[in-house]
């Protein structure tokens, strides 16, 4: 028996049924889904504006200066009179204080991160949990004056006494250290409590104490988040700029040494746009060839942390 | 058990003829499945499926659990259309239109074929614009007091909310949320009321009161409905389609007849063990 | 002989002999480091009361009516920061308005529309690797694009689209979330009695995510309020003697004049910018607390 068995008129003895839906609605409904698509489609505008605005004005940039002078150059004096744009001092500054902002919060993130996971009870939780929100939420510029006022003149100045200079590249990195350290954690915390129940009690079945199953059970499982996690927090580190710009010194450093000042990418980008620039001058493209590269390290740094986690996700499904 | 389905064949209630092989009259079908073929991704879940389902008459989907019938149940009004890797091959005629096929809007079916679904799902609105919502957006003209109140009461609910109509329907029990929902489904003035399981949430009592709501709205309505409990299809409905797994892990639908028919005298062997092992 | 009789003497010298499980000294391990733990965790909170701390040392002095009052002086005495208040208000309201309207729209095509496959992908994986772009990185686009580029100039509405940007992923995936978040049942519902999906949308899941939304939304602003270094670029300047008169005027903003307090050599304009932030962190800690309070209200009584 097939389908054409039953014509419309004798089914009820009803009119033929339209199903076809109503024009009107149709067209408004699909008018709603471009306008949100349009909505959508602007974040890929926005990329491909940074993008193509970073490489333009690089662009020109590179044209007087070549490429690997920029990439490989020692010496950073772009706002003097014969101006040399070599980028390896501030990527220096860049580095020295994002490994002490990473020196400060990777320790501290991950113990607390295990605490908040592992050990707290559900009520210590519910106070320390916002308590770190809100330390996510106070703005750079405040890191920047404590580090500025504070850190160096009240806390390294005294215990080593004449070693700091006032502006210096430690106390801009604790400072960020202390601003990524919520990051850190929560973001760990996640991953650990991401690693399922029946592993912790295969571990306590096994007689380990509660230590040993979050440091060599769950901590080992939960390692690609955390390294996520990690990554993610440099990434912000080095994007950081209010306050390297506050704390950490307008010179361009020659050495290694966090006690003296270290002028980062941001560090420059925020000076420049301190004093007088011209428009369209080599000193204003370096600032765009500046923030290209920043733009790629983080891009590159997140786009591992995504790896990265993505992994993770898969290991437990 | 076939007594009480016998008596149910109440007289001038509908056209349709029982004949004697069990098999309802085709000639007062509203819904025609024919080879219904449903994939979730590579996922081959239902086969093979064809069915007759008799205008204002109640049609129970039993079988094991996860062969298919839900999943039968949410192609006849369209819902699998929201899964993105749903895909549903072959026809399903109703009212003499093929409603599977991308001509048709969805949107217009599930007027005409509501559903009632497992958990109690009100929105978390007041109980009156629970009702009326669905009749507002299909542009009910009339006087939509009226029209809530007589949902109320065709489900059942009318005398235990109509001092309360302005609260939430997220403050009734669970039987009676349920009842809202079949109030809901109403208030669209649908042909169709499909359940998916509408009782499996509720105590026994309420699920009393579903079944006697069901009863009496088969006068006006045909009722398609999914349950696991052997006992329920048998107390409700008149015609009983029996779902399985073939050894492929594909749901198939094995059997289907008079719910009298099924009850007692299966023909496929299937049948007959999953009914007796059940009651056994 | 009385904590001895347990199972330890019961095993065979034999097996006892091959086992050392050193229970105490492991436990006693693990109870030590949960206090390390534990201080860790409790050193983050000690941090932000010191950082509290400093900033009322430094600050208390210099709270006074003449902050929220006075503009810009040449003196610390009797300074103010007016302009730079109100300038905050603008480009909070134009930047969130921008980022609302986009960022639910964005949430609603991704979550409610968009089939999932390769384009909903590239836009979540576009989306998150714009919200780790580094602030200043933005500043430069906006003083790009919008300053130079579409010429509006050094005004606060570039300041506001600027911000827009820098929010937009941020309001995008928290309003992600909270669609995510309203059970399948609700929309099924809908769709069960023949709604439309724009219908289900608007009535449905909007309403029921909209207090995550805004939770959402609160946070992304009230990370617009502390931004600095991509208002410095697009031209906010901490020298202005006068409120903003709209989208097309002069400005600054509160952390911008913070900044150029904090960078003078003068200790009493330190102090004054310790002023500044306690007026900030006001403003800041009371939306974060909006915020939280939002949330763990959703938490509850809800499906």
């Amino acid at each position: 028996m097939t389908v054409r068995d039953i014509p419309a008129s004798e089914s009820g003895g009803r009119p033929p049924l339209d199903l076809s839906g109503s024009r009107n609605r149709s067209v408004s409904e699909t008018a709603i889904g471009v306008i949100l698509f349009l909505f959508a489609a602007f974040s890929v505008v926005t990329t491909i504006g940074i993008v193509v605005i970073l490489l333009y004005e690089a662009a020109l940039f590179f044209q007087d200066i070549a490429l690997p002078k920029f990439l490989f150059g020692n010496t950073w004096t772009a706002l003097f009179q014969d101006p040399e744009f070599g980028v390896l001092p501030l990527v220096r500054g860049t580095l020295m204080t994002t490994l002490i902002a990473l020196f400060v919060a990777v320790p501290l993130g991950l113990m607390s991160a295990i605490y908040l996971s592992e050990y707290a009870s559900p009520r210590m939780r519910s106070y320390l949990k916002p308590s770190l929100e809100l330390l996510a939420g106070v703005p750079t510029i405040v890191y920047g004056y404590f580090a500025l006022t504070f850190i160096t003149p009240q806390l390294l100045q005294p215990l080593f006494p004449g070693v700091f200079q006032p502006l210096n590249a430690a106390s801009a990195g604790i400072a960020m250290g202390i601003m990524i350290l919520p990051m850190m954690a929560s973001l760990s915390e996640d991953a650990l409590r991401g690693v399922p129940n029946s592993l912790r009690e295969a571990a306590y079945g096994l007689g380990a104490t509660k230590l040993e199953t979050s440091v060599r059970v769950v901590l080992p499982a939960a390692v690609s988040g955390i390294i996520a996690a990690f990554i993610l927090s440099m990434s912000r580190a080095v994007g950081e700029t209010m306050i390297v710009a506050l704390a950490s010194g307008a010179r361009p450093a020659n050495g290694w040494s966090p006690v003296e000042g270290m002028q980062t990418m941001t560090g420059y980008i925020m000076q420049v746009f301190t004093g007088d620039v011209v428009y369209g001058s080599v000193q204003f493209r370096s600032l765009y060839a500046v923030g290209l590269l920043l733009f790629l390290m983080t891009l590159a740094m997140n786009i591992l942390s995504q790896w990265v986690a993505r992994r993770f996700r898969k290991d437990y499904q | 058990m076939s007594t009480d389905t016998q008596e149910r064949t109440s007289p001038g209630r509908s056209n349709s003829v029982i004949k004697d092989g069990g098999e309802f009259d085709t000639s007062d079908t509203i819904i025609q499945l024919r080879d219904l073929n449903i994939h979730y991704g590579s996922f081959h879940a239902v086969a093979d499926v064809s069915l007759d389902v008799p205008r204002n008459r109640i049609t129970a989907f039993i079988g094991p659990s996860g062969c298919g019938k839900s999943t039968v149940l949410r192609c006849i009004n369209r819902m699998n259309d929201l899964v993105p890797s749903a895909r549903v091959d072959g026809s399903i005629v109703y009212s003499g239109v093929e409603i599977n096929t991308p001509k048709v809007d969805p949107v217009e079916v599930r007027r005409r074929i509501g559903m009632v679904f497992q958990k109690p799902n009100p929105f978390p609105k007041s109980i009156y614009e629970n009702v009326a919502w669905g009749a507002k957006i299909n542009g009910y003209r009339g006087d939509m007091d009226e029209h809530v109140e007589r949902c109320l009461r065709q489900a059942a609910l009318w005398d235990e909310v109509k001092d309360k109509l302005k609260e939430s329907g997220m403050a009734l029990s669970g039987g009676q949320q349920q009842r809202l929902c079949i109030a809901r489904a109403l208030a669209t003035e649908p042909d169709v009321i499909l359940l998916d399981e509408p009782a499996s949430a509720l105590d026994p009592i309420s699920t009393l009161k579903i079944e006697e709501l069901l009863r009496e709205l088969e006068a006006n309505y045909t009722i398609v409905i999914v349950t696991h409990n052997m006992q329920q299809a048998a107390r409700v409905s008149d015609q009983t389609v029996f779902y399985s797994l073939n050894e492929r892990r594909q749901g198939v639908l094995v059997e289907s007849g008079t719910t009298a028919k099924i009850f007692t005298n299966p023909d496929d062997q299937r049948t007959e063990d999953y009914i007796t092992g059940r009651f056994g | 002989m009385s904590a001895t009789t347990d199972a330890q003497s019961l095993e065979p010298a034999a097996v006892r002999r091959r086992w050392r499980p050193r229970i105490d000294g492991r436990k006693r391990t693990s109870n030590w480091l949960s206090r390390v733990f534990f201080l860790a965790t409790v050193s983050a909170v000690a941090l932000l009361v010191l950082l509290l701390g400093v900033l009322f040392y430094r600050g208390w002095d210099w709270l006074s009516l003449d902050l929220l009052t006075q503009q810009y002086s040449r003196n610390a005495e009797g300074s103010g920061f007016q302009a730079a208040i109100l300038g905050s208000i603008w480009l909070v309201a134009g930047a969130g308005i921008l980022s609302f309207v986009i960022g639910v729209g964005t949430a609603i095509f991704l979550e409610e529309y968009a089939p999932r496959g390769p384009l909903t992908n590239f836009l979540q994986t576009n989306i998150s690797n714009l919200s780790g772009v580094p602030s200043v990185v933005y500043g430069l686009l906006g003083l790009a694009l919008f300053v130079e580029f579409m010429n509006i100039g050094r005004v606060l509405l570039a300041g506001a689209l600027t911000m827009g940007l820098l929010i937009l992923p941020i309001v995008i995936i928290a309003s992600q979330e909270a669609i995510r978040n309203v059970p399948l049942g609700l929309r099924q519902a809908a769709y069960g009695v023949g709604a439309t999906r724009w219908q289900v949308v608007r009535h449905h899941v909007l309403p029921a995510a909209m207090p995550g939304i805004l939770t959402g939304t609160i946070l992304a602003v009230s990370r617009a309020i502390g931004e600095t270094a991509p208002l410095i670029v697009v031209g906010a300047s901490a020298i202005i003697f006068r409120n903003p008169s709209g989208f097309f005027s002069d400005y600054t903003a509160m952390p911008v004049q913070i900044y150029q307090w904090t960078a003078r050599p003068q200790e009493e304009f330190k102090d004054l910018a310790a002023a500044a932030i306690i007026v900030l962190m006001i403003v800041l800690l009371s939306m974060n607390g909006i915020a939280i309070y939002l949330r763990q209200r959703l938490g509850k009584d809800r499906w």
